[in-house]
């Protein structure tokens, strides 16, 4: 009897095992590979109703118009400045959140808070939008009610009408939606930090205050380092579903000089306006920034001693 | 019991107030929502409605359970619920689990190409477009298959898999299973805590996705509940709904003098409620199981 060659061998103990990945691989083909050949259409002029193979080729014709646009400058600027407001209040939310926490003696009030603390993660951006909105409303918005009585104004603010709060407002919801959910992961960091070296701080004289930030903030670098590269590699996704319902799904045009990122200029443009190609230059356009800036800040990061890959 | 210094004391406080000030802020918002839903819709017009309804109706409830749209838009929402979470943990753990083997023909192959997709995608443009294509536009199995293989989920369980004990697969290899037998009799009924986990990771994602209707559907019965819903607050969906009930007066004080008991403010929160409900009630007993799986994959992953 002839030995079966090695290869047939393994395939004979494994073919369930690529059964198994099959759909999945294929489902990745058509939902996630396909639509990156679609960037194509960045090149040319789609025409719905000539597909991609009969639409005219355009080149960079659409990359050029986008950069000479008088837009080009308003969202790039809103991007950037939507993700450094983010960046620097929406990402050290969670790490105060986990140090307070981790100050907590009371087991049932941590759990407490913590549970309550979750709840805006689960619940979408309609929900909190939709809050947000009430809140801040002219009729009956507590925000409102609140200022008044403590007479602080003496009629009620239109806030999301108003170019200057908006971002203050995108920043604040984001942070209220957010904080209890992101802290989970730096709380289970800090709970791996050995309690021996706060014994030794103690009896060096050190108050649990300065613990706080002498042992345990530096024991969470590592983290604190690889979530910080993931925010930069994101700056370029600035915002979206929450943008879009704070502007009342993009309708809202007042405050548009600031509320306007990459991602609802290529929604607004491309579904709503229907200039695909267009909007698909834009958009491969962020992709290529977002991976240049993800490599870039994991460089950076690896000098230091962390490093995704 | 170690002695604090009173500075230590007046740092606990602190921490304290802080917490119970954060809980707060995080609930009023629902407690504001709720008590405005149960408030008379005109009456709240007149503005201070903070704590406690002032005139209470159950209208608002009342014509939520009874629009139909809404009741549709439930119906769908439900059962993208179901069948997407049931077909993607199935298909996700599949693969993850085909994965977790890594000494496979075509290991790294397959590896790559999965990782690949989490740092590069072609758009929401080009998605749109074949959508189209496939005919997949404004049916309902549009709001399930394209989302059917997450790879940020497919990690969690490969992770997972792969810290089972190899002795549990090997004892079945060992009696004649074939792979596919052992993950479903061996490794499935093991794996509760992280399919229970992604289940429900993958169920709040179903349930609160409004965009992807709001996109590729205009037909209005196949709406899912959050789609509606950003339609009665950003549009004015509500208005007309109210004006549908109310046989097209939607004054504050109807004809027979009446105060007006439904807005669409009144309604929007009530929606917003009932909207939000399940996952309100569901997530505090799921909390141990995904507390667990944001840190096999945020720090493993």
């Amino acid at each position: 009897m002839r030995l079966q060659s090695p290869l047939k061998k393994r395939l004979k103990r494994e073919w369930d095992i690529h059964l198994m990945i099959i759909p999945g691989v294929l489902l990745l083909f058509v939902f996630n590979y396909l639509p990156m050949y679609g960037v194509v259409t960045a090149f040319q002029d789609y025409n719905l109703f000539k597909g991609f193979a009969d639409s005219p080729w355009a080149g960079t014709k659409h990359f050029r118009m986008f950069f000479h646009s008088p837009d080009f400058w308003t969202i790039m600027r809103n991007t950037v400045i939507v993700s450094l407001l983010k960046l620097v209040f929406s990402f050290p939310a969670p790490i105060a959140l986990a140090l307070l926490l981790n100050e907590v003696g009371k087991a049932a009030f941590k759990r407490v808070i913590q549970t309550v603390s979750y709840l805006p993660h689960f619940l979408s951006w309609v929900i909190v939008g939709g809050f947000v909105i009430s809140m801040l409303s002219v009729d009956n918005g507590s925000i409102n009610i609140l200022l008044m009585k403590l007479h602080l104004i003496d009629e009620p603010i239109n806030w999301l009408s108003e170019s200057n709060y908006f971002w203050g407002i995108l920043i604040a919801s984001n942070v209220w939606k957010d904080i209890g959910f992101a802290s989970i992961v730096y709380l289970a960091a800090i709970s791996g930090i050995d309690p021996h070296l706060y014994e030794s701080a103690s009896i060096d004289g050190a108050n649990r205050f300065r613990q706080m930030f002498s042992i345990t903030l530096p024991s969470i670098m590592p983290v604190i380092v690889i979530f910080m590269i993931l925010a930069i590699g994101n700056v370029m996704n600035a915002g979206f579903e929450d943008i879009l319902i704070l502007t009342n799904n993009g309708v809202n045009a007042i405050v548009r000089n600031v509320s306007d990122v990459i991602d609802t200029y290529v929604y607004r443009i491309g579904i709503q306006n229907q200039r695909f190609s267009y909007a698909a230059a834009v958009g491969l356009f962020k992709s290529v920034i977002n991976v240049l800036l993800l490599i870039g800040a994991n460089r950076i990061a690896r000098r230091s001693g962390q490093s995704l890959w | 019991m170690i002695k604090l210094s009173s500075g230590e004391k007046i740092f606990q406080v602190c921490v304290y107030i802080l917490l119970i000030l954060l809980g707060i802020v995080t609930l009023y918002p629902f407690w504001n929502a709720i008590v405005i839903s149960f408030n008379a819709g005109a009456d709240t017009a007149r503005g201070d409605i903070t704590l406690w309804p002032r005139v209470f109706t159950l209208d608002n409830y009342q014509l939520v359970f009874e629009d139909g749209r809404l009741t549709y838009a439930f119906l769908i929402s439900v059962l993208r619920v179901l069948i997407g979470t049931t077909l993607s943990v199935s298909l996700t753990s599949m693969l993850a689990y085909g994965l977790s083997k890594t000494k496979i023909l075509l290991f790294k192959p397959y590896m790559f190409y999965c990782i690949f997709t989490m740092f590069f995608s072609g758009g929401l443009i080009p998605s749109f477009v074949l959508n189209k294509e496939l005919h997949l536009n404004n049916t309902f199995w549009v709001l399930i298959i394209p989302s059917l293989i997450s790879v940020y989920n497919m990690i969690i369980f490969r992770t997972f898999f792969r810290e089972l004990p190899d002795g549990l697969e090997e004892s079945a290899r060992i009696d004649g299973c074939t792979n596919i037998g052992t993950f479903v009799r061996i490794v499935i009924p093991v794996s509760g805590p992280v399919f229970a986990t992604l289940a429900l990771f993958t169920a709040v994602y179903h349930w609160n996705d409004w965009f992807t209707a709001a996109i590729y559907i205009n037909k209005m019965n196949l709406l899912p509940i959050s789609s509606i819903l950003q339609q009665i607050l950003n549009s004015n969906l509500a208005t007309e709904m109210l004006a549908t009930q109310t046989g097209g007066n939607a004054s504050a004080i109807d004809a027979v003098g009446k105060l007006q008991t439904v807005t669409s403010k009144s309604l929007s929160m009530a929606t917003m409620l009932v909207a939000s409900m399940p996952i309100i009630l569901i997530y505090p007993f799921l909390q141990k199981y995904f507390v667990k799986g944001v840190l096999v994959g945020s720090i493993k992953g």
